[in-house]
């Protein structure tokens, strides 16, 4: 008893029993979870397993840019073109929404009345309206798009109507793959480019115009390179055939509702992240580097920026893992992603419930702890350096 | 331990799912149905904002044949997809919601169909002005299909079977169906027949719709059940059996009372003079005969909401009794 009361007036032991009996209930809770849900599979004579992911899916996608799905193939194949249809959407999504939020949150602080007015609205306007609905609004407005049969047309190779845009899509030939080659080279020795500039400018103060020169190789080495081999490049037109253009390439309006919605629906929250970075840098800052005469887009570029991003970075982080997530919406306009396709149609073709939405939750936590960690070390780099 | 455990996971969460569920009805003082959100004909809000349709009136009957009140039913809307969990997890006693009998549904899903209330079969409907007289010429066409739902599959297989293509545009429910195939965004629509003929009823001209000769599957479907509580299924099998039988031997929501006297022994043992076929199923001795005096016999629930007259003018076709052409069939009173 009394050596009890001691062990209990350690405040070290005491901190440990309650962090481990906490933990114990967890894992308690956890097993009578499991426990229970295998006890009413059982009893409903529900089966379970993962054989069903290699039986043949049966039902259609035809959103699959990156696999050639047909009916026959897997319940695992559908998983890889619903997997690669949200990377897809995160990813131009997270990219529109960060270059939207930073023009955004620093017109918010430019001194033009009437863009900060417009931008004020964008901003309350659509961070406080739900996403799904936002996706709705979009997708019914893509499909009141002309029909298919009356497109409007551009060039007379682009093409839009609701059932998408289409456009010509490139053909590689031989040779090609120089030119391709030639630019990875190019935006290699451009950063080389770079790190010697910087260097350069380190040791003597010279300038040297890093990004007009970067381009400059960047650009034209590949051009030059690709007329020399006599255009190594065709391109497929889409041209209307029975019900539906046939050829070319096409983005679905399901898409696009997804990408719009995501993109503007993030980039307000975004904007508003940017905008509270740039004012956390102090005032004395941008005067003192006034003092010093440097350019207004300079002061904000090489002063502000890179102070502000300190403060910017870890909420945008939570943004990019929201965006991804909120892409599971998808199945509201029916674009074919990973909780639509494997955790919609195959759950409940096969009736795998469970299974499918481990599959599911597994894949998000993986793509959301890949983007945490990407992210992470770019927040690092950006950290203050002690010289 | 294990004991432990299994008497903690049934108390815990309460699922009543293999037992018991007539008694859970009746201690409710309701019936929980599960039914379509919104398929003219089969189960949809009328202008009152009651729920009407073939569904409905087969919910009604299970509510009739418990509680001799047509009125104590809860209607749960459940989407193709939702459906099943809903079913599995308790929160309906039963769906009636177009549900097309397979193997893997009553045998892996864990349920039990009782009976088919509609014979029904996959078509397409396309607008007229698109000059298409069979489904063989949807090469490269846009179709709209809901998914999750066993035409989805069908539609797979038939396209594969021709050799032609086609572009699936998944929906979730008829309305958004409907939206897209209205806008042009599908060339298509593919669905049962009957929900074909409840969507083009719906349309503003419906003469701009055809609904194309092919039949590609057969679509039985009926009310279903949790496996395993054989009463309840039992219950809601006759309720649905009631009502055919009571066409077939000419009984209906007006002569009702008067076939009491009637001298055909089938008659009187449904109607509950005769027999005690209500205490077998435990339920009140004249609950066919309440069913068929709130809701009436099956033709005319049938005619009431999808047959010739409605705007769904689905003939009788295999839906006729067998006695009439057609293949209902409901195995003898007795």
């Amino acid at each position: 008893m009394r050596s009890n009361a001691n062990f209990f007036s350690d405040e070290k032991f005491r901190s440990i029993f309650f962090q481990t009996l906490v933990i114990g209930l967890f894992a308690l809770g956890i097993y009578f979870v499991v426990q229970t849900t295998a006890y009413n599979l059982e009893k409903r004579n529900i089966a379970t397993g993962w054989r069903f992911l290699t039986d043949p899916a049966g039902f259609d996608i035809s959103f699959s840019p990156f696999i050639n799905f047909k009916s026959t193939d897997t319940h695992l194949d559908v998983y890889f073109v619903g997997v690669l249809n949200t990377l897809l959407v995160s990813f131009c999504g997270c990219i529109a929404a960060t270059i939207l939020g930073f023009l955004v949150g620093i017109i918010r602080l430019s001194s033009n009345w009437l863009l900060v007015r417009v931008a004020y609205i964008y901003v309350e306007f659509t961070r406080n309206v739900p996403l799904l609905l936002q996706i709705i609004l979009w997708y019914s407005i893509l499909i009141q798009l002309p029909r298919v049969k009356q497109s409007l047309e551009f060039l007379d190779i682009f093409f839009i109507s609701n059932r998408g845009i289409y456009s010509p899509r490139p053909i590689f030939e031989n040779g090609f793959s120089y030119v391709f080659i030639a630019f990875v080279l190019a935006l290699i020795s451009s950063f080389i480019l770079r790190r010697w500039a910087k260097k350069r400018q380190d040791n003597t103060g010279k300038q040297f115009p890093v990004t007009s020169s970067a381009f400059g190789m960047i650009i034209f080495v590949p051009l030059l390179l690709f007329f020399i081999l006599g255009s190594p490049l065709s391109f497929d037109y889409p041209a209307l055939k029975g019900f539906n253009f046939k050829g070319g390439m096409v983005i679905r309006p399901e898409f696009i509702a997804m990408f719009l919605a995501l993109t503007i629906y993030t980039a307000a929250f975004i904007s508003e992240t940017v905008r509270s970075g740039i004012l956390s840098v102090t005032k004395g800052q941008r005067e003192a580097s006034a003092s010093l005469g440097l350019k207004k887009s300079w002061i904000m570029r090489l002063i502000i920026i890179p102070q502000a991003l300190r403060v910017i970075v870890p909420p945008l982080t939570s943004q990019y893992l929201n965006l991804t997530k909120n892409s599971s919406l998808g199945i509201a306009v029916g674009y074919a992603d990973l909780v639509h396709g494997f955790g919609g149609i195959s759950l409940n073709q096969t009736g795998q419930a469970i299974e499918c939405m481990v599959i599911v939750m597994a894949t998000y936590l993986t793509i959301s702890l890949t983007i945490s960690v990407f992210m992470n070390i770019y927040n690092r780099s950006i950290q203050f350096k002690e010289k | 331990m294990k004991k432990l455990l299994s008497i903690l996971a049934v108390s815990v969460f309460a699922f009543s799912a293999n037992a018991g569920t007539l008694d859970d009805v009746k201690n409710r003082g309701f019936l929980k149905c599960g039914v379509t959100t919104g398929l003219a004909g089969f189960a949809a809000p009328d202008d009152s904002g009651e729920w009407a349709g073939l569904d409905a009136d087969m919910c009604r009957a299970v509510a009739v044949a418990v509680f001799g009140d047509r009125s104590k039913v809860e209607f749960i809307t459940t989407t193709g997809k939702s459906r099943f969990p809903t079913l599995a997890s308790g929160e309906v006693d039963m769906l009636a919601r177009n549900t097309t009998w397979t193997i893997s549904r009553d045998v892996n899903l864990g349920f039990e169909f009782v009976g088919v209330n509609f014979y029904d079969g996959q078509g397409f409907m396309v607008p007229s002005a698109l000059g298409v007289s069979s489904a063989k010429e949807l090469d490269g066409a846009t179709v709209c299909i809901q998914t999750g739902t066993t035409t989805e599959l069908n539609l797979a297989d038939f396209f594969r079977l021709n050799g032609i293509s086609y572009e699936a545009l998944p929906i979730e429910t008829n309305d958004e169906g409907k939206e897209n195939l209205f806008a042009g965004r599908c060339d298509v629509y593919t669905t049962d027949a009957s929900g074909l003929s409840s969507t083009r009823a719906a349309a503003a001209d419906p003469g701009k719709w055809v609904v194309l000769p092919e039949i590609i599957s057969k679509e039985p479907l009926g009310p279903l059940v949790r496996h395993g509580d054989h009463q309840w299924g039992d219950v809601v099998r006759w309720s649905l059996n009631a009502m055919i039988i009571a066409e077939e031997l000419g009984v209906s929501s007006e002569n009702v009372d008067a076939q009491k006297s009637s001298n055909v022994p089938e008659v009187l043992r449904l109607l509950g003079v005769e027999g005690s076929y209500g205490e077998m199923l435990e339920l009140a001795p004249d609950w066919a005969y309440q069913i068929i005096k709130q809701i009436g016999n099956y033709s005319e629930s049938y005619e009431a909401n999808v047959g010739p007259d409605t705007p769904l003018e689905i003939a009788r076709g295999l839906n006729a009794l067998w006695t009439q052409g057609g293949i209902l069939y409901a195995p003898p009173f007795r």
